[in-house]
């Protein structure tokens, strides 16, 4: 299974979704990432991996221009998307974000209803034409974030009265259902008990054959399941970037080696 | 009536002195159980002497309130339950045995630090109480006075009447509709006004304003907030009515009053602007940034953030703000008096004189008044009707916000 997944890679291995260069950010004085460069593969699972604070969602956070939020944060570098400077002044960060959807750390659901929570995104981008149309997108999505079971007899009650691991869980299906092209996930399983963080790595699985994923994990374990690639950053850098098996099993890096083996984190 | 007079004055003199006496003492009666070695005693010498010292002072404000309060209700029956030169006694009584009892019970065994607890929490249940009470009283005040208008007036003719013409020879249609109309008219007018203006203006200061802009903004429009009503008045009186007559009301042959609903109401909106304002500036900044990073992050704009995700999270608050801005509006007299006029009147015509229940009771409270008579007396059923109304704005703004708290919390 993985042999072929590496064959198939190597043969679209021109097909880079992502690709940024020199990219440097600073909150105020403080750089939090340092000259990363990177390219990330559509219909991947790329895995960011390294301590906390090491800048993993900062980066993550620059890929859908979501920094711009963020008075003191400054971006520089360069950041392609489908080969399309995503800085350019042409490039409008809503169409973006459209493309480039993300799971938050800490779950955000809004002060609506679940249903509106998860209906909200298709309803902006008029992904629905009828009324039945945004119900089966609404639901598939539920289904695939493994909340439908839970739900489905309250849609209408509000969505921040769920649990911390079901709100996250809504946050991932309010995502998918915009239906992007990426999907940044930020520990997207940090506070799901086992079953759940189990459908959720079912999830990604299936999503990777459309989308690329990028995810956020500090579980080794789960970087080894479900990435075809694996990010390690240290202290603002990217320290080492690979194919998942090698970065797990031979390690380039003393420090990527230390901190796999629990060393460093 | 002499004794009286030197009574008084020295009766708080007499009760700080015991209560210093009772702490002094209690302190040095601790110190002596001590033996020498503090660790012997369960409370430490200072808390026994504060101990002390509020079981005199608490005693004696509260025995003087409670025997006031009864000579008052004597008074009120027309007879003398207590009379005035008793009361220090008493008091002096209750403040020498707080003294006495304070001083015995400090023995080493004694957790003053306990007691001390026991009488700042009665001290903030007091002060908690004086304010309920309070408003207690007002109401019940207000009530006696409407109750003994309500013997000489019809009810019928006060709540369904539309006719106000006060005569203070008798005879007087003493209707609420008319004042009750010009009441909410200019209420309505004025939020109206205030209540868009203001939520729009707190949403470009927390949304879109950057920090320089906000920095200047802000405290202007709490200077706006801090004017008195009577500045906004004379606006209305020299600006905005003469304004609205030349304008409006006599181009298009509706009226040639400056005083008009029209002019007090723009006033009074423009006075609660800020209000408004400001109170939904709080509930748009109380709603986390997380929220609009998660609608931002599905490629939503600005403006489809602050309409669907931005304000149903603030809503409670911002609901909150235009039914407090609502009671104003409704118990505001000064920009009523010199922008409206003082003409009871139901109309629907926006640019004619109207006026409202706060500015008849003032004026039928002015000049020669005669308590007993229905002229008079109608103030205060206007007042409790006021009150009622307000009351009922304000319990339904908590209402609302709580049912939105329920869930969106
Ligand atoms: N909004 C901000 N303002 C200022 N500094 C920030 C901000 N967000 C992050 N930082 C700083 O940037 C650095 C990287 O933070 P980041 O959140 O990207 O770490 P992380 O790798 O995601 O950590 P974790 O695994 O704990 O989530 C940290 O030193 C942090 O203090
Ligand atoms: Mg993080």
């Amino acid at each position: 299974m993985k042999d072929i997944d590496v064959i198939e890679r190597s043969r679209a291995g021109a097909r880079q979704k992502i690709s940024a260069r020199n990219v440097q950010v600073r909150y105020g004085h403080t750089a939090a990432i340092k000259n990363v460069s990177v390219d990330i593969a559509a219909d991947t699972v790329t895995a960011f991996i390294g301590p906390s604070g090491c800048g993993k969602s900062t980066f993550l956070r620059c890929l859908n221009r979501m920094n711009d939020t963020i008075d003191t944060c400054r971006v520089t570098g360069e950041i392609r998307i489908d080969d399309e400077d995503i800085h350019d002044p042409k490039v409008d960060p809503v169409q973006l974000r459209a493309k480039v959807g993300m799971v938050f750390q800490k779950p955000n659901p809004f002060a609506k209803s679940i249903y509106d929570n998860v209906a909200y995104g298709p309803k902006i981008h008029g992904l629905a034409r009828t009324k039945a149309e945004l119900g089966d997108i609404v639901k598939v999505a539920l289904e695939k974030a493994a909340l439908w079971d839970e739900v489905k007899d309250r849609l209408d009650s509000p969505g921040t009265g769920l649990s911390g691991g079901q709100q996250q869980r809504l946050c991932i299906a309010r995502a998918i259902a915009t239906a992007p092209q990426v999907l940044l996930m930020d520990e997207p399983c940090s506070a799901l008990d086992p079953i759940a963080t189990a459908q959720i790595e079912e999830l990604i699985h299936d999503l990777r054959r459309n989308y690329c994923v990028v995810i956020v994990t500090h579980s080794m374990q789960q970087a080894a399941r479900i990435s075809q690639k694996t990010a390690f950053f240290h202290l603002g850098s990217l320290v080492e970037y690979g194919d998942t098996d090698q970065v797990f099993t031979a390690p380039r890096d003393s420090r990527t080696e230390s901190y796999i083996t629990g060393r460093i984190g | 009536m002499i004794r009286n007079l030197d009574m008084a004055p020295s009766l708080p003199a007499l009760v700080i002195g015991l209560a210093v006496l009772a702490s002094f003492a209690a302190q040095m009666r601790a110190r002596a159980a001590s033996g020498g070695d503090l660790r012997n005693l369960a409370s430490l010498p200072g808390p026994h002497g504060a101990n002390a010292f509020l079981s005199v002072l608490v005693p004696a404000i509260a025995s003087y309130a409670a025997l006031s309060l009864v000579r008052l209700i004597g008074d009120r029956q027309g007879v003398e339950l207590l009379s005035a030169h008793s009361v220090p006694v008493a008091v002096l009584v209750v403040a020498a045995l707080g003294c006495g009892g304070a001083i015995s019970v400090s023995t080493a065994r004694f957790r003053a630090r306990a007691a001390f607890e026991w009488w700042i929490k009665s001290l903030l249940i007091a002060a908690a109480a004086v304010a309920v009470l309070t408003t207690l009283g007002i109401v019940l005040s207000m009530l006696f006075e409407a109750v003994q208008f309500f013997q000489q007036y019809h009810w019928r003719d006060f709540f369904l009447s539309s006719k106000w013409s006060p005569n203070f020879r008798g005879n007087s249609a003493l209707g609420i509709l008319p004042l009750l109309w010009g009441t909410l008219y200019i209420s309505f007018i004025a939020l109206l006004l205030a209540v868009p203006v203001g939520l729009f203006a707190a949403i470009y200061l927390s949304e879109y304003a950057g920090r320089r802009m906000r920095n200047v903004a802000k405290p202007l429009i709490e200077i706006l907030a801090g004017i008195p009503t009577i500045v906004y008045g004379l606006f209305a009186l020299t600006t905005i009515g003469p304004v609205l007559r030349d304008y409006f009301a006599q181009p298009l042959g509706l009226g040639d009053s400056a005083s008009s609903v029209m002019t007090a109401g723009l006033v009074m909106g423009i006075m609660l602007i800020p209000f408004v304002s400001s109170l939904s500036d709080d509930a748009i900044n109380a709603v986390p940034q997380a929220m609009r990073d998660g609608s931002y992050a599905l490629g939503a704009t600005r403006s489809e953030t602050i309409r669907q995700v931005v304000i149903p999270a603030a809503l409670p608050g911002i609901m909150g703000a235009a039914l407090l801005a609502a009671s104003r509006a409704i118990g505001e007299t000064m920009i009523v008096v010199l922008g409206a006029g003082a003409a009871a009147r139901l109309s629907l015509n926006p640019l004619e004189a109207m006026t409202t229940i706060t500015v008849k009771i003032v004026s039928q409270l002015t000049g020669d008044t005669d308590f007993a008579s229905p002229e008079t007396l109608v103030a205060f059923a206007l007042g409790l009707t006021l009150f009622v109304f307000t009351l009922g704005l304000n319990v339904l703004a908590l209402m609302i916000v709580r049912k939105y708290r329920e869930r969106y919390e």
